[in-house]
């Protein structure tokens, strides 16, 4: 990516191509430790406060981040647009799964069937809550991103010339 | 207490500001200011999940909206703003602050229970038995996961199925603005 000295008012030079390289460095240290953080916010939904919609919210900004920093195409080679769609479609299908099973096994639509074999306020606790947050978190993560790549694709200027 | 009111004096100023500049780079970093200002004032109303949830959506919508108008051509707001509209907003977002103004005062203080006045309500159930009919230590996520969880249920499919709206209606012009610039 060398010196881009055709741009005109407004046009930016970091469609495709990414930003410099001190925004790279700093962004492939940074993107870990967010998604890990996501994480973290998503798998103790049921001790402190977060849950699934708001760590599958950050999971997917970190994908953000690998995307403004290093391009559209790096991040499409990392994490294709197929196969973000079909973790969206599991994690909704998951958690619709998890609530036909509270109707198999307790006989009730949507109930915590598997309460009675935990002790609480560990982290392998409160039945079906865990479960449920994470696949509300996959299922945000992934429709988040889904929906940023998607408008990062198709993206017009005035000139309607390019896709970027 | 007067946290509260230096929070709202800078939330007003960054509305006020977001709506009279005409540059829409500032434009819209003051709205990720109103934003910002809203989700430091739910942490000090101690509700840590709507704080959490608020920041994290502004920082996201505030990416979407600058990659949406960066790439634009023209980054000023152009063109005359008409006079019977703005009057027209004003004059109802005056009657209902009035109104709001009237419902407020009929709310109690901040903190005390506001159902000790009926104790069979299912709020007062969720906390005394939230804990040992769930085993889950945040009751907010006992709620809307195992109490509530229908509505849950509801929201993930609205928010699915808005999804996929929008996917197709972006990927018919991608894939032929792909086939357009692969040729």
């Amino acid at each position: 990516m060398k010196g881009n000295n055709t741009m005109q008012k407004g046009e930016t030079s970091n469609g495709v191509e990414g930003m410099t390289v001190i925004v790279k460095t700093i962004a492939s240290w940074v993107k870990v430790l967010i998604f890990l953080f996501g994480i973290n916010i998503v798998l103790f939904g049921h001790l402190t406060p977060g849950g699934g919609f708001a760590g599958g919210v950050i999971l997917a900004s970190s994908y953000v981040l690998l995307m403004l920093a290093f391009g559209r195409k790096f991040a499409e080679k990392n994490l294709s647009l197929p196969l973000t769609s079909k973790l969206d479609c599991f994690g909704a299908f998951l958690f619709a799964l998890i609530a036909i099973l509270g109707f198999a096994f307790g006989g009730v639509f949507f109930v915590n069937y598997l309460v009675k074999y935990s002790m609480p306020l560990r982290l392998i606790s409160a039945g079906t809550i865990p479960l449920s947050n994470i696949a509300i978190g996959l299922k945000v993560g992934a429709s988040l991103f889904l929906v940023i790549l998607s408008l990062s694709i198709f993206r017009l200027d005035a000139s309607n010339k390019e896709k970027e | 207490m007067s946290v509260f009111y230096i929070l709202l004096v800078f939330s007003v100023v960054a509305a006020i500001i977001a709506v009279e500049t005409k540059n829409l780079l500032s434009s819209i970093i003051c709205v990720g200011a109103i934003g910002v200002g809203n989700s430091i004032m739910f942490l000090f109303l101690k509700a840590p999940d709507i704080a959490i949830t608020q920041i994290v959506v502004e920082v996201l919508g505030l990416i979407i909206l600058i990659r949406a108008t960066i790439s634009r051509d023209l980054t000023f707001i152009t063109g005359e703003r008409e006079f019977f509209g703005t009057v027209v907003s004003v004059v109802v977002i005056f009657i209902i602050f009035l109104a709001g103004i009237k419902v407020f005062e009929t709310l109690p203080a901040f903190g005390t229970p506001i159902f000790v006045k009926l104790p069979e309500v299912a709020a007062q159930t969720y906390i005394a038995k939230g804990l040992a009919e769930t085993g889950a230590a945040n009751i907010v996520a006992a709620v809307i996961l195992d109490y509530r969880g229908y509505d849950t249920l509801g929201e993930a499919t609205v928010l699915f199925t808005s999804i996929i709206g929008a996917t197709v209606i972006l990927r018919k012009k991608a894939k032929k603005l792909l086939d357009a610039t692969d040729e």
